[in-house]
């Protein structure tokens, strides 16, 4: 600890920290630009000035090392008269064009200028005026406007490890600019929007829709990927105008995707408004009494073993334990929340979750990547990865393609062959997990979807717990979703009860005529060419692939329409809050399946979200506590067994498109366009 | 005045042999084993005691200087940077070391390196210097090739290598941290201090920056004795200095002299007096291009050091003396160094970046005379917000010759003022 004077405060405060820090710790506001606590100091705005005896000149505070004893002064008339000059200097060549610009209300310079300038200028020459810089469909630029803080550089080079901004020209020429006219290729680019204290970089969506003061702030979760990040959605009236990140240390920090921030646009895009029932082979509009019916027609005879259900990437806890029960009251074993096939086994909670934690990366010195590119899976973890890794001292492996990494990995193999010889302590990375304190492993959806996930899981386990990943308050081994909905259907248990078939068996057996009625809780990723003359009820909130095939198509709500429980690839259970009604006749999915069940004649013993919430909990106890993650015990998970000679390779090739939200978005559309490589392009495509 | 036998730098005007041969015949490389065993602590003391003072501008004691580099590594390697960037206006003195007595240079690195600790040394010359370059490149290849310098230098038990980077011309990358940002080939930005070089300086290693002069005067010192130095001159203000004189002058040279030699007498004697003799003396900028303007009641009188400069608010800077006559635009001089800063300025933080420009900008209208006249206590105030407020001290010399030209010429100034606006109300 560090005696400071603050002011004429006296103030302790732990040694090591900057001065702006100790001065915010004595609760002094001071001013900056450049200075961001998430990112490397670059001290070049100097607003943060202030006077510390001794020094003939005010220094930098973001910059300066505190010592025993300093004595700092942080509203001196010096303190002052440098914040009024650099105010000054940072205004004589920047627009006054608050009115058009998007950051107006939300403009740190804005603010700033009224908190600590003058009102006036002095400055009566011509201001500068820089050319428009093209960063891609995402981030709109108007680099007039730039103080040339930096921060959207060292975002870049720092958190999203692609080097692609940087500041070109001296003085007052310098400009930033990625110098080649091409867009930025990270899946983290939004972020520099929020950083930019000016609007020289807005939101390139959202240009001119609306001002701060209009919107309504809601906070809530993301569920366009398994990490869960913490957002808070900006509406206005019906509409969902942006996601911005909201600051969750363990989860997100305050970075988001980008694909979780531009993909609301898709929201109002393909939406199942009003019931539908397929008559003369085409989806008519009709009533939920007219739906229901058509429903219960269909399935009142049907025997129980004939029926299935599959839940989808974006079903929500409530619902799929609502599904559930329906099909219990059914008499259906047939169900299964893992659409895409993974041979997760849910006999073991810690077989299939991130136990690590997403801040538990923080302290591990060695990592196994099997079958995933966490940077389009899950760029939060992929910025935590390398964020590790830059700290030094952290050796990362990797067993199957990992294109373009943000940070350096070791290619250890392409397939099983490489994992048997982990697993088997032959392969010398064994050895650099087994001398590593805290070492980890990921295993990816990628390397699960196979025919041989299983014992793809159970190698895993094997390397886990020979190598010392899993130790008292130690657990390396991680399974990274893509899903948001996967853990919460395995922690309910929505997978095939006894003498139950999985997914490809319920597909198999609708091809056959073998299962006659099946529900397809936001299922999309299944192949639906396959599902014969089965009769498909669909639930969900858009008109994708589920729905194309649907006879029956029930609307229900998305994320941000409802208060619904998910659960992240940590097992942290978190809860969106409703920013908007759903659109039409759309209701929530539980709701739904609720006033079916009674239409059906089997009316399920919950009228209210709470009461399906304890129903839920008592068979999910884990699902309890909202944003905590209950301890998951180590057991015996996934089945040994021969595996195929077959590369590993990431289950998501589109980051941009995964689900049907992204899929609808246009803007999403645009960044598959322009960002995503196109290996048949040839020199005819310009 | 100095006696030609205390001269330092006896090929100044390149008349003599530059090579090895010449550079051994003239006193270089004399007993450098031995001055080398005599050990870093030696070295430092005796350059101490000298009060040798930094050559590159700012002044600062050497010995203290060399003194910060760690005594013990902890790992890391230290490293010995020598600025050959001289870009300051009206300076070449670093450039006649460099062509003409290069292996004063290349000596005096070794003792440098051996005074801290450094086993390997980079000059980082000026990108213009370009024969500069060349020739430094043949010295250290005979200094290697006669054993000098590398491995086991001079027979010493040191190992100590020493490399040429050519800059690209930047006048920032002569500010140290912003050299050694250039040297690791990134953009030549100025860093935050601290931490200072000898704590975290090139590739993150404790490193030196010197100038090329204060390293070129070392040995020299150390064969004569550091009570020999610290004689001529004054007190704190000591030795011999190249001073360059340029301008109106009737005969520019580079002259090395006393510290603390009157300025009158430095420009009488070495340059031919003045152009239109001495009463024609308008102003003279005395330390380069970035230490205030000093008129000619000032020069009459004043000494030539770091201490007596200060004392009339000037500085001695790299002791480039830059002398104008009265048939200057004092005006348009100013306005043309204002021109320089804004154009050199790196950009990287705020008060230099946009106040450079607006100062050259209200500095343009005033060679006319087109502005109000408050505006020159607005240019005044504009440059107090820059000095001070900057990463390096680029904004300090881009404040400096501005507020040394309201100081001293404010009513010329006031005049060009008032006559434009007269003009404007005639048409």
């Amino acid at each position: 600890m560090v005696n400071l004077t603050i002011d004429g405060q006296e103030i302790e405060v732990p040694s090591g920290i900057t001065l702006l820090q100790a001065c915010e710790l004595a609760g002094k506001e001071i001013p900056r630009f450049c200075y961001h606590e998430r990112l490397a100091v670059a001290g070049n705005c100097r607003m943060c000035l202030v006077e510390v005896e001794k020094s003939p000149k005010p220094v930098a505070s973001c910059a300066w090392p505190i010592a025993e004893g300093m004595v700092v002064k942080t509203d001196s008339p010096m303190v002052k008269g440098a914040r009024h000059g650099v105010m000054e200097f940072l205004l004589i060549n920047h627009p006054l064009d608050c009115p058009i610009c998007d950051q107006g209300g939300e403009c740190d310079l804005q603010d700033q200028a009224m908190a600590y300038g003058k009102g006036m200028s002095r400055f009566e020459e011509y201001k500068r005026a820089v050319m428009e810089k093209d960063f891609g469909p995402l981030v709109k630029t108007y680099m007039t406007r730039c103080i040339h803080c930096t921060r959207c550089i060292r975002f870049l080079d720092d958190v999203a490890g692609v080097e692609e901004l940087g500041a070109t020209g001296r003085g007052e020429a310098m400009e930033i600019g990625t110098y080649v006219q091409r867009g930025l290729s990270s899946e983290l680019s939004g972020n520099i929007i929020d950083l930019c204290p000016v609007g020289a970089l807005t939101s390139k969506p959202y240009a001119f829709t609306s001002r701060p003061w209009e919107l309504n702030r809601t906070e809530s979760i993301d569920v366009l990927d398994a990490v869960g990040s913490s957002i808070r959605i900006d509406s206005r009236g019906a509409e969902v105008m942006r996601v911005l990140p909201r600051l969750n240390d363990d989860v997100n920090e305050e970075w988001l995707g980008d694909k979780s921030r531009f993909a609301v646009d898709g929201l109002k895009r393909q939406r199942l408004d009003v019931p539908m029932v397929r008559s003369d082979g085409r989806l008519q509009p009709c009533d939920w009494d007219v739906a229901f019916r058509a429903i219960a027609d269909r399935v009142g005879g049907e025997q129980g073993a004939k029926i299935a259900g599959i839940a989808g990437d974006l079903a929500d806890a409530e619902s799929i334990h609502a599904l559930r029960e329906l099909l219990d009251a059914l008499g259906s074993p047939h169900r299964d929340g893992r659409q895409d096939g993974a041979k997760l086994d849910p006999a073991c909670r810690a077989g299939y979750l991130f136990n690590t934690g997403i801040a538990g990366i923080d302290r591990a010195d060695a990592c196994l990547l099997i079958g995933t590119n966490p940077r389009v899976e899950a760029p939060i973890i992929n910025a935590r990865l390398r964020g590790r890794w830059l700290a030094g001292g952290f050796k990362v492996g990797v067993v199957g393609a990992m294109p373009s990494p943000t940070f350096r990995v070791e290619s250890l193999g392409a397939g099983p062959r490489t994992l048997t010889e982990i697993a088997e302590g032959r392969h010398p990375f064994a050895a650099a997990l087994r001398d590593a304190k805290a070492p980890m492993l990921i295993l990816g959806q990628g390397a699960l979807v196979r025919s041989d996930g299983a014992a793809v899981l159970a190698t895993a386990r094997a390397i886990a717990e020979a190598n010392g990943l899993v130790k008292e308050g130690w657990n390396g081994f991680n399974v990274l979703h893509t899903a948001a909905g996967r853990v919460g259907a395995l922690d309910v248990g929505f997978v095939p009860g006894p003498g139950g078939r999985d997914t490809a068996g319920i597909i198999a057996g609708a091809e056959r005529g073998e299962i006659k009625v099946l529900f397809l809780l936001g299922a999309d990723e299944i192949d639906t060419s396959r599902l014969g003359a089965c009769f498909v009820i669909y639930i969900g909130h858009h008109g994708d692939r589920g729905a194309h095939r649907a006879d029956v198509i029930l609307p229900a709500a998305a994320y941000t329409e409802k208060s619904a429980t998910w659960v992240n690839t940590e097992g942290r259970v978190q809860r969106t809050v409703r920013a908007v009604f759903p659109p039409g006749q759309a209701r929530e999915d539980w709701a739904i399946l609720r006033a079916l069940s009674a239409a059906l004649g089997r009316a399920l013993p919950f009228d209210s979200i709470t009461a399906l919430r304890s129903r839920m909990e008592r068979v999910a106890p884990a699902l309890a506590r909202t944003g905590e993650i209950a301890p998951a015990p180590w057991g015996a998970f996934g089945t040994t067994g021969p595996m195929e000679d077959r590369p590993f390779a990431s289950a998501v090739a589109n980051y941009y498109m995964t689900d049907p939200v992204s899929r609808a978005s246009a803007t999403m559309a645009r960044c598959t366009a322009e960002l995503l490589p196109r290996p048949e392009a040839t020199g005819i495509h310009g | 005045m100095l006696a030609d036998r205390d001269r330092i730098f006896t090929n100044l005007y390149g008349v003599h042999d530059w090579r090895l041969a010449g550079a051994r015949s003239r006193g270089d490389w004399d007993c450098t084993k031995e001055l080398a065993l005599k050990g870093r602590d030696w070295i430092v003391d005796q350059v101490k005691a000298s009060d040798l003072r930094g050559r590159g501008g700012a002044g600062f004691p050497a010995g203290l200087k060399w003194s910060f580099m760690p005594k013990k590594s902890d790992g890391r390697p230290s490293f010995l940077v020598i600025n050959a960037d001289e870009s300051e206006p009206g300076t070449c003195k670093d450039r006649d070391i460099l062509r003409h007595d290069p292996h004063k240079l290349v000596e005096g690195a070794l003792i440098a390196g051996v005074g801290m600790g450094a086993n390997t040394g980079y000059i980082y010359v000026r990108g213009e210097f370009y024969r500069e370059a060349e020739r430094l490149d043949a010295a250290i290849a005979e200094a290697y090739q006669a054993g000098l310098i590398g491995k086991n230098a001079c027979g010493a038990g040191f190992d100590f290598d020493l490399y040429v980077h050519r800059g690209a011309g930047a006048y920032i990358c002569g500010e140290e941290t912003g050299l050694l940002e250039s040297l690791e080939g990134r953009k030549g930005q100025p860093r935050l201090k601290p931490p200072f070089p000898a704590a975290a300086g090139l590739y993150g290693c404790p490193t030196t920056v010197t100038n090329v002069e204060t390293v070129a005067v070392v040995p020299t010192i150390l064969r004569r004795g550091a009570a020999w130095f610290a004689a001529i001159g004054r007190p704190k203000n000591t030795g011999t200095k190249i001073f360059c004189i340029s301008g109106h002058v009737n005969a520019p040279c580079n002259v090395e002299e006393e510290m603390g030699i009157p300025l009158k007498d430095l420009i009488e004697r070495y340059a031919g007096g003045v152009r239109g003799g001495w009463d024609n003396l308008l102003a003279i900028i005395p330390g380069g291009s970035s230490v205030p303007l000093l008129p000619k009641s000032i020069c009459d009188t004043v000494l030539m050091d770091f201490d007596s400069l200060r004392e009339v608010r000037s500085g001695l800077g790299t002791a480039a003396v830059i002398v104008m006559d009265k048939s200057t635009d004092i005006v348009k001089a100013i306005a043309r160094l204002a021109r320089f800063y804004k154009h050199e300025s790196c950009g990287q933080c705020t008060p230099c970046r946009e106040g450079a420009g607006w100062m050259m900008r209200v500095m343009d209208r005033l060679v006319v005379g087109d502005a109000a006249l408050g505006e020159i206590a607005m240019l005044e105030d504009v440059s107090r917000r820059i000095e001070g407020h900057t990463i390096c001290a680029l904004g300090d010399a881009a404040a400096w010759p501005i507020q040394g030209l309201i100081r001293h010429f404010r009513p010329e100034l006031e005049r060009r003022i008032v006559a434009h606006q007269a003009r404007a109300a005639a048409e």
